[in-house]
């Protein structure tokens, strides 16, 4: 009998369809009302750091260089107070075969995939990582589709999404390319469904320990170069799983603290689910409109229980705009000779504002770049922002209306960043785990501190503000 | 005519307005949710017929054909002269001949 094919049907089939296409019961790791065994969750992938560092290498990824910015550095102390302005060091990450670290997450993925036995992946994503499953799958002789919302209704489709799909083809994958909406999950499931692929989530805990590397490598880079550890890292923020990968591997090499930075290229006031906003961005990805709603509230991602769980290892998050990444991006290659997108220099923007405050001996890195070129490039980004009516000028980028200006800063120190309250994304956290519970369990109590990142007293007082019961 | 075995696009509406999820921007709620994908076509069809093309992972997609031979035209966009103002204000501070 065929199955009812319908949006509700195929929705309601979900949890189903989801335990097939990854292969994890997430019920096992259930615990109290609303907590869930994370850290076990994670071992259970069955891969430790030095096994998916063999099978990376098996398939043309990690072990990218680190590279020191002299340049970059040189003129952020043209800029900064006397004493100040830490070395600036970035993880080219666009060395990995398909251009940028997502092939760390794809190649988990694939490997698991294979293991189980599937004939197929499938991933839902406008971004790198489309071209990294493509280029996986390509090795391990698995079909692979990728599902894109690409075009806007008037068929207008965003340039770099276009370069992305053209990748993938190259790659050999089949792409489905859908017009805007969130409704793309709908797509997602019924092809999980009929063609019985391996779901190659991003938030699968095999695609976050896949990154645990990068961070384990830019921990020994590091020391290799420096001889001490990292002061600070950035990490350009969306998901979730870049960071959460990267602390843990980091947390798994340094032996003392090294300060976690999740930077994204603000895009307040813009729509994600917009058919009108969605031309009118210059960023796919790294931006606030997926990196807020996915630090407080991660598994609203396409697995039950998302791997990426940012919010327990960022000691700081900051926005960046988007006219100080392009101008970093253009700063890059006229002062380093590195060529890179600008969706993975979010993180170097960042960087600099962040490295003009830190003492000159300290060492900044920049976890990521990504592949430029037709499409991606800031020189197409910037066009075709222009020819979409989005005005372009220098000036304070404090001034950019997302959507509506770009504005690149007309100096050098005009490069800032805007930090976030974390205790009130943590406050949101709270109250989005909570929101149909009056009482929790004492394991309920200990996953809301580990989930925070904060003090059990903070949690305590955010419990009784939302008169909820609980056990300590 | 565009013959059988061609590699085509093929377009379809999978959500009609009225079909579409809650919650969503007016803008969006108003427009079908629609779907492109590429393929072999199946038999000798015109562009605007309803078609069949079998897929490269060999899956069978029906729509309507929408495009023959579709390639990529996308590139570096239109010259942007701010581009060259961001290299002469990085030099400048870099030299220190901005001050």
């Amino acid at each position: 009998m065929k199955k009812d094919d319908s949006y509700a049907a195929v929705l309601g089939r979900r949890n189903e369809i989801m335990k097939k296409s990854v292969g994890i019961d997430y019920s096992r790791y259930e615990t109290g009302m609303i907590g869930f065994d994370y850290e076990r969750m994670m071992a259970d992938t069955g891969y430790d750091l030095a096994r998916i560092r063999a099978i990376q290498k098996q398939h043309g990824v990690g072990a990218t260089p680190l590279k020191e910015l002299p340049n970059m550095t040189a003129l952020v102390r043209r800029v900064a107070a006397p004493g100040k302005g830490a070395r600036i060091f970035i993880k080219d990450e666009a060395w990995n075969d398909s251009g940028s670290f997502k092939a760390r997450r794809a190649s988990i993925a694939c490997h698991r995939a294979k293991e189980l036995g599937f004939t197929g992946v499938i991933a839902a994503t406008s971004g790198n990582y489309g071209a990294a499953v493509a280029s996986q799958a390509a090795k391990y002789g698995l079909k692979c589709i990728v599902v894109q919302e690409c075009y806007d209704s008037d068929g207008v489709g965003q340039p770099e999404i276009i370069e992305k799909a053209r990748a993938c083809e190259a790659y050999g994958a089949e792409v489905v390319q859908l017009s805007v909406g969130p409704e793309l999950f709908y797509t997602f499931l019924s092809l999980l469904e009929t063609t019985g692929y391996f779901n190659a989530s991003l938030y699968t805990p095999f695609g976050v320990a896949g990154v645990e590397t990068l961070g384990a490598e830019l921990v020994e880079d590091c020391l290799a170069a420096t001889g001490r550890l990292p002061d600070c890292v950035v990490v350009t923020n969306a998901g979730g799983g870049n960071l959460t990968g990267t602390a843990r591997g980091i947390l798994k090499t340094a032996k003392s603290h090294v300060d976690i930075v999740a930077a994204s290229v603000n895009l307040k006031g813009l729509h994600m689910a917009s058919d009108r906003d969605f031309n009118r961005k210059s960023f796919t990805t790294g931006h606030t409109g997926f990196g807020m709603p996915f630090m407080t509230n991660p598994d609203r991602s396409d697995v039950p229980r998302s791997a990426a769980r940012p919010l327990r290892y960022a000691d700081r998050y900051v926005t960046v705009n988007q006219g100080e990444v392009f101008f970093v991006t253009e700063a890059l290659t006229i002062l380093e000779g590195i060529e890179r997108g600008p969706a993975g220099n979010v993180s170097l923007a960042a960087a600099l504002a962040i490295a003009r405050t830190m003492d000159q001996d300290r060492v900044i890195v920049v976890q990521e770049t990504e592949y430029t070129g037709a499409g991606k490039h800031h020189q197409a980004q910037l066009a075709f922002a222009r020819s979409r009516g989005v005005e372009i000028r220098f000036g304070n980028p404090d001034e950019e209306v997302p959507g509506r200006s770009i504005i690149l800063p007309d100096r050098v120190n005009r490069i800032d960043v805007v930090d976030l309250d974390l205790d009130k994304i943590r406050l949101s956290l709270i109250k989005n785990q909570l929101k149909d519970h009056k009482r929790i369990e004492r394991s309920d109590f200990a996953y809301l501190v580990a989930e925070t990142n904060a003090p059990a007293a903070f949690v305590c007082r955010a419990l009784s503000d939302l008169g909820v019961a609980w056990e300590e | 005519m565009v013959r059988k075995g061609t590699w085509v696009r093929i377009h379809r509406i999978l959500l009609t307005p009225a079909e579409r999820a809650e919650n969503l921007p007016e803008e969006t709620r108003k427009v079908p949710f629609e779907l492109w994908v590429k393929g072999f076509l199946s038999v000798d069809a015109e562009l605007g017929e309803t078609v069949d093309i079998q897929t490269v992972t060999g899956r069978t997609e029906r729509g309507t054909l929408d495009a023959v031979e579709p390639s990529y035209r996308h590139d570096f966009g239109a010259y942007v002269p701010e581009l060259k103002e961001i290299d002469r204000i990085v030099l400048s501070t870099l030299r220190g001949d901005d001050r």
